[in-house]
């Protein structure tokens, strides 16, 4: 199994995506209670597979394409099937996935194998008719969005408005309708006349759930911009700047780099928005641009190993978060196959472990803590002895209930809240 | 809470400092434009399309007799740094210039 790089559900929790490494996209599908199998409901088994991109050269600027699938977003229901976009960094598909459960039997001029009958063997008139089948269920690619980024695609976000969504790359956002590949709109652009000027880089986008003329976008800087589509066409001018204001005494080598943004998502409600950094992860309220309202501490203990976690790379690696469906609580992952949950009411935060060892199907999770001061204590983690390569990076919340995805290298979980 | 901050800013200059000792030529500006033009750089491939289209026909014919051992099979599949490459057996025939 490759390596998950993208894990979402669908608008009713039905349908869970993941996408890999190695260009697949693999579809959960929530079983339905039965009286026969009661304790099955809730769980997640494969409904789909299927390669959604390959590996490509640009031959032209010598660049090897990745087949990794970075976002996979769902579009919400309209008919029998099943909608998604997936991208790599070059090209973004939409994938229709359909059930086929009847076929058609006793055609007129073919055999069943399909071959085509002899004319003079056909005497009289044959109309087919539909017979059950065992279900299959295909996913073929409708449309294919090519050739709109020079850089590389982060973010892609379907509008409210259900007929467009944007895609975001280092430098620039495009705006598409899902019905025309061959052209899209450039919102966005902050690529300097001069790149030896660059300075920041756009890390994610996201459309507001409900206001289709909105959307954000957060840098590697650690500001968020709002836009307003209403405004102008090229929304290089932003209508609100978020940045928490940072003392200029206080900054090190580090500072920029883990105040880089690495995803970005507005609330269920839109009222707010949760930026992650390196560090920690915000909420904001979009009515207040000078500060988060909101700032929780993922694993703060980190901040004395960063020298080590620049050497191996890490402090550049980018963690999503999310919001659960009520927007009272937000997840994140962390090192160690750890992953948090912040409960913004209370104040309460879950460190919980996802890897064979500590989850046996059904049975309750243990909570961890990380060990920061010189005395461990029993079941504590010190952090020297964190495994950096252990890495959640993607996790999901279901839009309704508390079940959750998270996704640890190459292996998917999926955890419940224990229903009495 | 002040005092929290001042305690994380004194850990991240101390890391700093470490990195600094380790790597004294590491860029002026912290951040900076360097390791941006890096990240948009990603991918970036020396390739040849001669290695890149037969390792192509490799993998789609598999029916296809090897050449040798894999590990010898060094081309195709990508650039062969020259820690890959087998060393060069000695020729048979010694040349008459040697000697």
């Amino acid at each position: 199994a490759d390596i998950i790089s993208t894990v979402e559900f669908n608008y009713t929790g039905d349908l869970l995506a993941t996408g890999d490494k190695g260009g697949r996209v693999v579809i959960f599908q929530r079983e339905q209670e039965t009286k026969s199998r009661p304790l099955s409901r809730g769980e997640y088994n494969v409904y789909s597979t299927f390669q959604s991109h390959e590996p490509e050269f640009d031959y032209l600027k010598s660049l090897e394409i990745e087949e990794k699938i970075n976002k996979i977003r769902w579009l919400p229901q309209q008919n029998a099937a099943h909608f998604l976009l997936s991208t790599n960094d070059k090209t973004i598909k939409l994938w229709k996935i359909s059930e086929r459960d009847k076929r058609a039997e006793g055609y007129n001029l073919k055999d069943e194998d399909g071959r085509l009958r002899e004319p003079c063997r056909v005497t009289e008139l044959r109309v087919p008719t539909l017979k059950p089948m065992d279900l299959m269920v295909e996913a073929s690619p409708r449309r294919t969005f090519a050739n709109a980024h020079t850089y590389h695609i982060n973010s892609i976000s379907v509008n409210s408005d259900y007929a467009t969504y944007l895609s975001a790359d280092d430098l620039r956002i495009n705006l598409w309708h899902l019905e025309v590949t061959n052209r899209s709109f450039n919102i966005v652009d902050i690529k300097p006349a001069n790149m030896e000027e660059l300075t920041e880089v756009i890390t994610a986008a996201e459309f507001h759930p409900h206001h289709c003329n909105v959307f954000v976008y957060s840098s590697s800087k650690g500001t968020i911009r709002l836009c307003d589509m209403r405004s102008s066409a090229l929304c290089d001018q932003h209508s609100k700047f978020f940045e928490e204001p940072e003392d200029p005494s206080s900054r090190s080598f580090f500072s920029e780099i883990i105040s880089s943004i690495s995803d970005v998502k507005f609330s269920h409600s839109g009222r707010y928005m949760m930026t992650r950094d390196y560090l920690s992860v915000k909420v904001w309220d979009l009515n207040m641009e000078n500060r988060p309202v909101e700032t929780y501490q993922v694993h703060e203990y980190l901040r004395s190993k960063l020298c080590s976690l620049y050497e191996n790379d890490c402090i550049f690696d980018k963690f999503e978060c999310c919001w659960n469906g009520s927007d009272s609580t937000i997840m994140t992952g962390s090192y160690n196959n750890f992953f948090r949950t912040f409960e913004r009411s209370t104040l309460r935060d879950t460190t919980l472990e996802a890897s064979r060892e500590s989850s046996k199907p059904r049975a309750i999770l243990k909570p961890r803590k990380v060990c920061t001061t010189g005395k461990r204590k029993k079941d504590e983690i010190t952090v020297d002895s964190l495994d950096f390569n252990k890495k959640i990076l993607h996790t999901a919340w279901h839009p309704a209930e508390n079940i959750i995805a998270v996704a640890a290298t190459n292996n998917l979980y999926l955890f419940q809240e224990k229903v009495n | 809470d002040s005092q929290e901050k001042d305690k994380g800013i004194s850990l991240e200059r101390a890391e700093e400092a470490k990195l600094k000792a380790k790597y004294p030529n590491l860029g002026q500006k912290p951040g900076g434009s360097d390791f941006l033009m890096k990240r948009l750089q990603k991918g970036q491939k020396y390739f040849d399309s001669g290695d890149y289209n037969m390792a192509k026909a490799k993998m789609k014919n598999k029916q296809l007799p090897s050449a040798g051992p894999d590990k010898n099979l060094v081309t195709g599949d990508h650039i062969p740094t020259p820690q890959d490459l087998p060393q060069r057996k000695s020729s048979l025939v010694t040349s008459k210039l040697a000697g």
